[in-house]
């Protein structure tokens, strides 16, 4: 075997033990959230502490922002593409999530709750 | 018989008994106690003209005016006043926006003082980046120095994302560069500039880069709005003031779960809202601050 086959092969089996890994790994939790003006939907969002989820963000009005302070967890939301953000809650409780981006008239109200249970 | 009085004391005095000595100072009464270099200036916010909802405050057209009255009625004149953002209440609509902007201009022109500063804040900028509050006030940030104190306005609000922004942050560079170590430095801004409570958007997004600027400084005050009441902090050796609204006032950070304007006692009319007066000792770099009720009682 010349020493490109073995690099080839080599290769194959580490795409191969790569894909099995990735598979096996449990899929993570999607949770869509749509930003409108001048709400977010769903506002609650219910979690598990220590289970990891992807919150993903759409809005079809202007820019806008998902920030979860106490989390450390932002996105800008821009109209036309997905804004995701990985969230591994590491508390229990009830925490705020607000719109960080002036967005219009009714800005000041746009927030919702992250509840997170053990 | 006293000829003069000193203005602190004057202050006191006032704050006890209000419009006698006032009145009585109206003659042109001098401060004789004051150092030349000492003076005193006048800080309003959040005046939200525009603004509709009578539960919360059922004089809002009424309140900017009577705090106009109130600061023309101190009984001396300030060196200056300063507005420190949100004249307006939001509108997505540019020409109200303009409109409201126009109104608030011509009802302060009402002050006495004519020596007046203005900083924008979300509710008048953010939609526009500040293009129609620039159109009535001009730049959004800049400095000026009085009687020894340099004073520094900051726009942390015409980015609706609540940024300085990098080339503001430059400018703020090379300001602060031209000032000693131990220059007296007055910042003004609307939003606080350290992290007060971000989960009801009481912060500047980028506000700890202004804040490690003005770090070397040993003698540097922040004054500031947004937040609708008195608030005191110190972030390392540096003071930060909030100051009161003269539309409605907000809970205490984080005291309840969402921030919802304080709703109007019929008993207590006004209250929470006010402005200050801020007495400047230059020397000491000491900033006295007097509250003031919207209506002298």
């Amino acid at each position: 075997m010349n020493s490109q086959r073995r690099r080839l092969l080599a290769a194959g089996v580490a795409a191969v033990a790569f894909g099995a890994v990735a598979f096996a790994q449990p899929k993570e939790k999607v949770i869509r959230v749509t930003a409108r003006k001048w709400v977010f939907l769903p506002r609650e969002i219910r979690l598990k502490k220590g289970v990891p989820v992807v919150l993903e963000f759409v809005t079809a009005d202007v820019v806008m922002g998902f920030n979860a302070p106490d989390f450390k967890v932002r996105a800008d939301i821009i109209p036309g593409q997905v804004a995701r953000v990985r969230l591994v809650p590491d508390k229990t409780g009830t925490f705020v999530f607000l719109c960080d981006i002036f967005c219009g008239d009714g800005h000041e109200g746009m927030s919702g709750q992250i509840h997170v249970v053990a | 018989m006293r000829q003069s009085i000193d203005r602190r004391e004057f202050l006191k005095l006032a704050g006890l008994g209000g419009a006698v000595f006032a009145s009585g100072l109206a003659g042109g009464a001098k401060f004789a106690g004051a150092a030349e270099s000492d003076f005193y200036f006048v800080q309003l916010s959040d005046t939200h003209w525009g603004f509709n909802g009578p539960v919360v405050n059922p004089d809002a057209g009424g309140t900017l005016p009577k705090a106009v009255a109130a600061v023309n009625s101190l009984g001396f004149e300030p060196d200056f006043i300063v507005f420190t953002g949100d004249l307006t209440h939001t509108t997505d609509d540019p020409k109200e926006r303009r409109r409201r902007l126009a109104e608030f201009r011509d009802i302060v022109k009402g002050l006495k003082n004519k020596n007046v500063r203005f900083l924008a804040g979300e509710h008048d900028a953010a939609l526009d980046n500040g293009q129609a509050w620039k159109e009535f006030f001009g730049p959004s940030y800049y400095s000026f120095d009085h009687k020894g104190v340099h004073f520094v306005a900051l726009d942390n609000v015409s980015d609706p994302a609540a940024r300085i922004g990098g080339e503001q942050l430059a400018w703020l560079k090379s300001d602060l560069a031209k000032q000693a170590a131990d220059a007296r430095i007055v910042v003004f801004a609307h939003r606080p500039l350290f992290d007060l409570y971000p989960q009801w958007d009481w912060a500047t997004r980028d506000g700890a880069q202004a804040i490690d600027l003005l770090m070397p400084h040993k003698n540097v005050t922040v004054f500031y709005g947004h937040i609708h009441q008195e608030h005191h902090q110190m972030t390392g050796h540096i003071a930060h003031h909030s100051a009161k609204s003269l539309i409605f006032p907000l809970p205490a950070p984080g005291s309840q779960p969402k921030r919802e304007p304080i709703r109007w006692d019929p008993a207590q009319p006004y209250k929470g809202l006010g402005f200050r007066g801020i007495d400047a000792e230059v020397q000491e770099a000491d900033y006295e601050i007097t509250e003031y009720p919207v209506k002298r009682a």
